[in-house]
């Protein structure tokens, strides 16, 4: 069975398409939902949890229709927002146990669960602590371990690392991986970040104006490497790379950190003053729309 | 690529996980939560001690009042404060009261913008409205009603119609509680609904004040200025002055507000409000949140 089925799903506004006859069915697993900002990813969680009514098409949700059976979607689903959704002065422990009730877990239940989603996010130490008095990092597992407390079939996190600096934002991401193998819960992962999420899912859904871009196993798409953009004063042939130009700057697939002292060795021989070596990072809108760093990948293939 | 290892992320505790096999209680269950946790809320139960200090200021307010009715009645045998008059004697406090809890019920989750956690819940929009509602109106009763049994028991043993005397109490007793139900009802209604539409505690804490003492001297010039059918009819613009008109209405009281004939017009207009806040609540939360 598949975990989420969404056929031809099409939600309008009075001014603007959010889902344009989206079709896609996802499997099991740890999935990134990535997608420009304003792509309908929002759109398309509220819709899986019933929150908002589709305009047309159908769509599933652990073999049940959320707009009929809310309920019983919203029952066996954990829902992590993007935005600050914690009431700055209530404790951790009894803000989390509140919602777990919420959820209908027996009072002893409620508050044994939420201490054990607390300290299965790193919380457990300060779960007695008021939550306005919290670090974002800590606000953000709080809000999972919310999400987290009712032991949910699916988890649907909405840009999780929102926020976070780059420790905070690899100990989130280990946190879901280990959500989605060894507590065998489905996770979506919203994200604009494929970087990011590219790393732990197990699957990815692209959407951009809310249309399907492309949906597959991570391991069956191409295998993403980062580019090196190079600017110097003159020509740079002699790297015995795959070079592309793109206006001023030189495109150079980065194969491993030997490049760069390839690079730092010509430019140092040709005696070239380098004006910029840097890193371009993966982002949605370049690997599924704009086709200038896949042709050097390409090439260097 | 993987992850770092789980080491390198030291703040998350390698403990196994376990899954949930108990209950799941649903909806009802999670309404009837929402409303106990909410009236617990109102008197800071389970709340910071920060969170406990207004409103146990209130309940001290409304005691001290009931305590001294009762001593006065000892010391002089008759009634100082009687079961109807009571609720309308601590409008003050019980004003104070509603602007305190209703922002503390309503606004904070507006606010902090929680709305989202619940409504991804099985908990539905309107349940959440109600039961904050329901929560609202069982505090401002229990304001009511602690006090009133105090001043029960008080007038029991004060009493000296021995076995009737003490049933002729009760029988008051009844009346005074029920009054308070109806008073609870109707300013909880209207608290509830301006604090749903104040996102900010202090601006629907003034702004539930200001319904209250604003329509206060508007009802108090109509009367002035107004004939005998202006004089009986201005006071539904007050919520006060309505729940008033109410009680001499059902409990064909002559001492209280002079309402002529129009009683019945007083119940309606009263159902009425309670209705349309109520609506009006939902219709809000309709939205809210989303």
């Amino acid at each position: 069975m598949a975990l989420i089925e969404i056929a031809a799903l099409t939600k309008r506004y009075p001014r603007v398409t959010a889902l344009d006859a989206l079709t896609v069915d996802v499997e099991p697993g740890i999935i990134g939902l990535v997608g420009a900002n304003g792509a309908g990813k929002s759109t398309l969680i509220k819709i899986l949890l019933g929150l908002i009514d589709p305009t047309a098409g159908g769509v599933r949700v652990l073999g049940l229709d959320p707009t009929r059976e809310a309920d019983a979607v919203r029952g066996r689903v954990g829902y992590m927002p993007e935005h600050d959704c914690l009431p700055p002065d209530l404790v951790a422990a009894e803000f989390v146990t509140h919602m777990a009730r919420m959820s209908g877990l027996p009072r002893t239940s409620a508050r044994e669960r939420a201490s054990e989603a607390l300290r299965h996010v790193g919380l457990y130490e300060e779960r007695y602590r008021q939550i306005g008095g919290y670090s974002t990092g800590m606000k953000q597992r709080v809000k999972l371990a919310q999400a987290l407390v009712h032991d949910p079939d699916l988890l649907l996190l909405d840009e999780p690392t929102n926020g976070l600096d780059p420790a905070g934002r690899d100990a989130m991401l280990t946190l879901i991986y280990r959500i989605g193998t060894e507590f065998n819960i489905s996770v979506v992962v919203c994200s604009h970040l494929l970087g990011e999420v590219e790393r732990i899912c197990d699957s990815l859904v692209a959407i951009d104006g809310g249309k399907l871009l492309r949906a597959d196993r991570v391991s069956a798409m191409t295998v993403q490497r980062d580019v090196l953009a190079i600017e110097v004063d003159d020509r740079l042939d002699e790297l015995g790379l795959p070079v592309r130009r793109d206006g001023r700057l030189l495109l150079v697939p980065l194969e491993s950190d030997e490049t760069y002292d390839v690079i730092i060795s010509v430019v140092a021989a040709l005696d070239l003053p380098l004006h910029r070596l840097d890193q371009r990072r993966h982002r949605v809108a370049e690997l599924f729309t704009d086709q200038a760093d896949q042709e050097v990948l390409d090439a260097a293939r | 690529m993987q992850p770092a290892e789980p080491a390198a992320a030291g703040v998350i505790h390698d403990i196994g996980y376990q899954r949930y096999t108990g209950p799941r209680l649903g909806r009802r269950y999670a309404v009837r939560s929402l409303y106990v946790h909410s009236v617990r809320t109102a008197f800071g139960l389970g709340r910071s001690a920060k969170a406990k200090v207004f409103p146990w200021i209130v309940v001290g307010l409304v005691f001290a009042v009931a305590i001294v009715a009762v001593v006065v009645r000892s010391q002089t045998g008759s009634p100082f404060i009687s079961y109807l008059q009571f609720s309308d004697t601590v409008g003050v406090p019980m004003l104070l009261f509603l602007a305190i809890v209703a922002p503390e019920l309503v606004s904070r989750d507006l606010r902090a913008h929680v709305l989202p956690l619940y409504f991804s819940r099985p908990i539905g929009r309107g349940d959440y409205a109600l039961a904050k509602l329901a929560a609202m109106v069982s505090a401002a009763w229990l304001l009511l009603a602690g006090p009133l049994l105090l001043i029960l028991l008080g007038g029991v043993f004060a009493q000296q119609g021995g076995w009737s005397g003490a049933w002729h109490e009760i029988t008051d007793f009844l009346g005074g509680i029920a009054y308070a139900a109806i008073a609870a009802l109707v300013y909880a209604s209207i608290a509830v609904l301006v604090a749903a539409l104040a996102s900010r505690r202090a601006l629907a804490a003034a702004a539930i004040v200001g319904v209250f003492l604003v329509t206060a001297p508007v009802v108090g010039v109509l009367t002035a200025i107004g004939g005998t059918t202006m004089r009986e009819l201005a006071p539904v613009l007050n919520p006060v002055t309505l729940v008033a008109g109410v009680k001499t209405t059902l409990y064909g009281r002559t001492d209280g507000l002079d309402v002529g004939n129009f009683g019945p017009m007083y119940i309606s207009i009263a159902v009425a409000l309670v209705v349309a806040c109520g609506t009006l609540l939902v219709a809000r939360y309709r939205k809210a949140g989303s």
